[in-house]
């Protein structure tokens, strides 16, 4: 099957100004990840903050520029200002309170894409906000009201609308549960579900909540300090996880059920800045099994048992 | 005898649209050395029932209830004053944004023995080396280097544990949390979590936790309550809750759970949302988006047994099935 998007080796350092005279110092956000959607397919990506996931996301649907590396989206390279390469891919962000423009209807907020990337007339416009909206659970008589009056769940169904009136073939989703309430959460995912089925979407699901994940995605990414770490399947990261690393997320994510209380792979530490990353493996001053020549030599991505892990012991 | 006792508290704000009651007639009971979970969705009324037994509520809010007990002394009767040793010393309180809730203008060290120096009679040097003391039993490495370092110099796993070294210089009774690690990422999440149960064990300090991660509350509860739209709805311990929950909310509420979920595809999900202030039904609250809900559930709920979780519900679940039905079965 051929990719939808095919990342190769991508990069984004930010230069943070240091003073007047000084040299600017370097962020590291994101060092050299490769990956490819395919249609109807779900890849996770998973890892703390700061690990770079947000910043993939920017890239990954032209908000930023990478500093170096090659984003192919449906067999044509990435530019910014390319029109057509924006109506493939579309995302949905975190809080749906933040995303939505307070002054604008609900109907506004739909056509607004289609106004500036469409010769569609007014009329065409309404009929496909409206069809749009049905599609996503919102009610006709929502198309003139303002997001305040919408609760959380259907502010994130206004967002997953907007940006499927493009017909993307890409969605990227940037942590789209984790803002609202639990009831609310299954609502939101169930509908992710069909749409990905009607529309053969390709989705890049960022998010923190392994359960979510785990329920959702076909292949797994977990990230760690701009870099991919582990990459597979999601059966295979999850029932067996290798990196040290996926280990300890798993393991620290809280099982709802009182009687299974798992073994703990304990973490010393938090995150490193992205400032200054460790030298060699950027994840051995908290690994619990680094050697020590984990500190000198920085361990490529490598095929174990069917996934790819960076690992040297794995 | 329970060392937090709280029987029908009711908190109602006014509002420019009118009086908004946000707690309704909830019971909160925690024993010394117990850790209890209250467990609710946005708008359950978790967070604002602790804060009225703080005080920390604004002028808006009209607090009433028939009993508030606290280790014997009544919080209702007493003067603002005697509450003030109270509050603070033997109930102490910690936040979710621990970064937002460190004052930025004071160094660590100042904000940790203000307590001490407000609670105790600990002199200046004496009141830093239990603030050195309180930093290492929550973990923070090199703690004589960090006493003074300001709240922006720290990330939100340290500012956190800070707050835990604050809220616990005075070796409360009861801590309670209000969603402690929702602004964490996971790994500092176990951590803390952790942390405030080992704090719990060598304090004999009891513990609310409030939270809506139903993984947090099997993890930690000793016992959970369930509270929606602001009643409590159902009591039980924590083992025999997630295995037979008995109000259908809370039902509903762990099949929702994704990690719960039998096959991909389709979660169960509740339809419909929380009622707000103006669309409140009027009889069992969760009625309109309950599978079970019959007529009589249109007029209101009834409280049930603790044999059935105190669920207040007119047809309690057993093992899934409303109780009701399995009489005619």
């Amino acid at each position: 099957m051929s990719d939808l998007l095919k990342a190769t080796g991508l990069t984004k350092h930010y230069e943070v100004k240091k003073g007047l005279f000084g040299d600017p110092d370097i962020v590291k956000a994101l060092n050299g990840v490769s990956f490819s959607l395919e249609p109807g397919k779900t890849l996770a990506v998973v890892g703390e903050s700061g690990c770079g996931k947000s910043t993939l996301a920017r890239l990954v649907t032209m908000i930023e520029e990478p500093t170096d590396g090659e984003l192919i989206i449906d067999g044509r390279p990435a530019k910014p200002g390319d029109k057509h390469m924006r109506q493939t891919i579309q995302i949905v962000f975190q809080n749906p309170y933040g995303s939505l423009n307070p002054r604008q209807k609900i109907g506004t907020i739909l056509e607004e894409p289609l106004k500036i990337n469409l010769p569609d007339d007014a009329k065409t416009r309404r009929r496909k906000a409206e069809e749009m909206m049905e599609r996503v659970g919102l009610r006709p008589e929502h198309y003139d009201r303002y997001p305040h009056m919408f609760s959380g769940g259907q502010r994130q169904r206004i967002a997953i609308a907007r940006a499927l009136m493009l017909n993307p073939k890409i969605l990227v989703l940037d942590e789209p549960v984790s803002a609202l309430d639990l009831s609310i959460q299954a609502q939101v995912l169930n509908l992710l579900i069909d749409l990905q089925q009607e529309f053969g979407l390709a989705y890049m699901f960022i998010s923190h909540d392994l359960s979510v994940v785990k329920h959702i995605a076909d292949d797994v990414m977990v990230m760690y300090l701009g870099r991919a770490i582990e990459k597979g399947s999601g059966d295979k990261a999850f029932g067996d996880p290798r990196h040290p690393y996926t280990q300890a997320l798993m393991s620290a994510t809280p099982i709802a059920d009182p009687n299974q209380r798992r073994q703990r792979v304990k973490l010393e530490g938090e995150l490193p800045s992205p400032l200054n990353i460790p030298s060699g493996c950027a994840f051995h001053p908290r690994c619990p099994i680094a050697e020590p020549f984990c500190s000198q030599e920085k361990p490529e991505l490598r095929e174990v048992e069917g996934r790819l892990v960076s690992c040297h012991l794995a | 005898m329970s060392l937090l006792e709280i029987k029908n508290l009711s908190v109602t704000f006014d509002t420019a649209s009118g009086p908004f009651r946000a707690v309704d007639g909830v019971d909160v009971s925690v024993d010394s050395r117990e850790i209890l979970s209250i467990v609710g969705e946005s708008g359950s009324g978790k967070s604002v029932s602790m804060l009225a037994l703080m005080g920390l509520l604004p002028d808006t809010a009209t607090v009433t209830a028939d009993v508030m007990r606290f280790d014997g002394q009544d919080l209702l009767t007493m003067s603002k004053r005697a509450k003030r040793t109270v509050i603070g010393r033997e109930i102490a309180m910690i936040f979710q944004e621990p970064m937002s809730s460190l004052n930025p203008c004071f160094t660590v060290e100042f904000q940790i023995s203000e307590m001490l120096r407000k609670h105790t009679d600990l002199d200046r040097s004496a009141r830093r080396k239990r603030a050195i003391e309180l930093m290492e039993a929550v973990g923070i490495p090199s703690p004589e280097k960090r006493l003074g370092t300001f709240p922006h110099q720290l990330s939100g796993g340290m500012s956190q544990r800070v707050m835990i070294a604050m809220a616990t210089s005075c070796r409360p009774k009861l801590l309670i949390a209000d969603e402690p690690t929702t602004a964490l990422d996971v790994t500092i999440q176990a951590q803390i979590l952790d942390l405030l149960k080992d704090l719990c064990a060598e304090n004999n300090m009891a513990l609310v936790l409030i939270t809506h991660d139903m993984g947090v509350v099997a993890q930690m509860a000793d016992r959970v309550q369930v509270q929606y739209a602001g009643q409590k709805v159902e009591e039980q311990d924590v083992n025999p809750l997630f295995a037979d929950p008995h109000h259908p909310y809370t039902a509903a509420l762990l099949s929702a759970l994704p990690e719960r979920a039998t096959a991909r595809g389709h979660l169960p999900s509740i339809r419909g949302v929380v009622p707000g202030q103006f669309d409140r039904p009027p009889g069992c609250l969760f009625e309109p988006r309950c599978s079970f809900s019959v007529d009589s559930c249109r007029r209101g709920a009834e409280r049930q047994g603790p044999d059935l979780g105190y669920a207040l519900c007119n047809r309690p679940l057993i093992n899934g099935v409303p109780a009701d039905e399995k009489v005619e079965a």
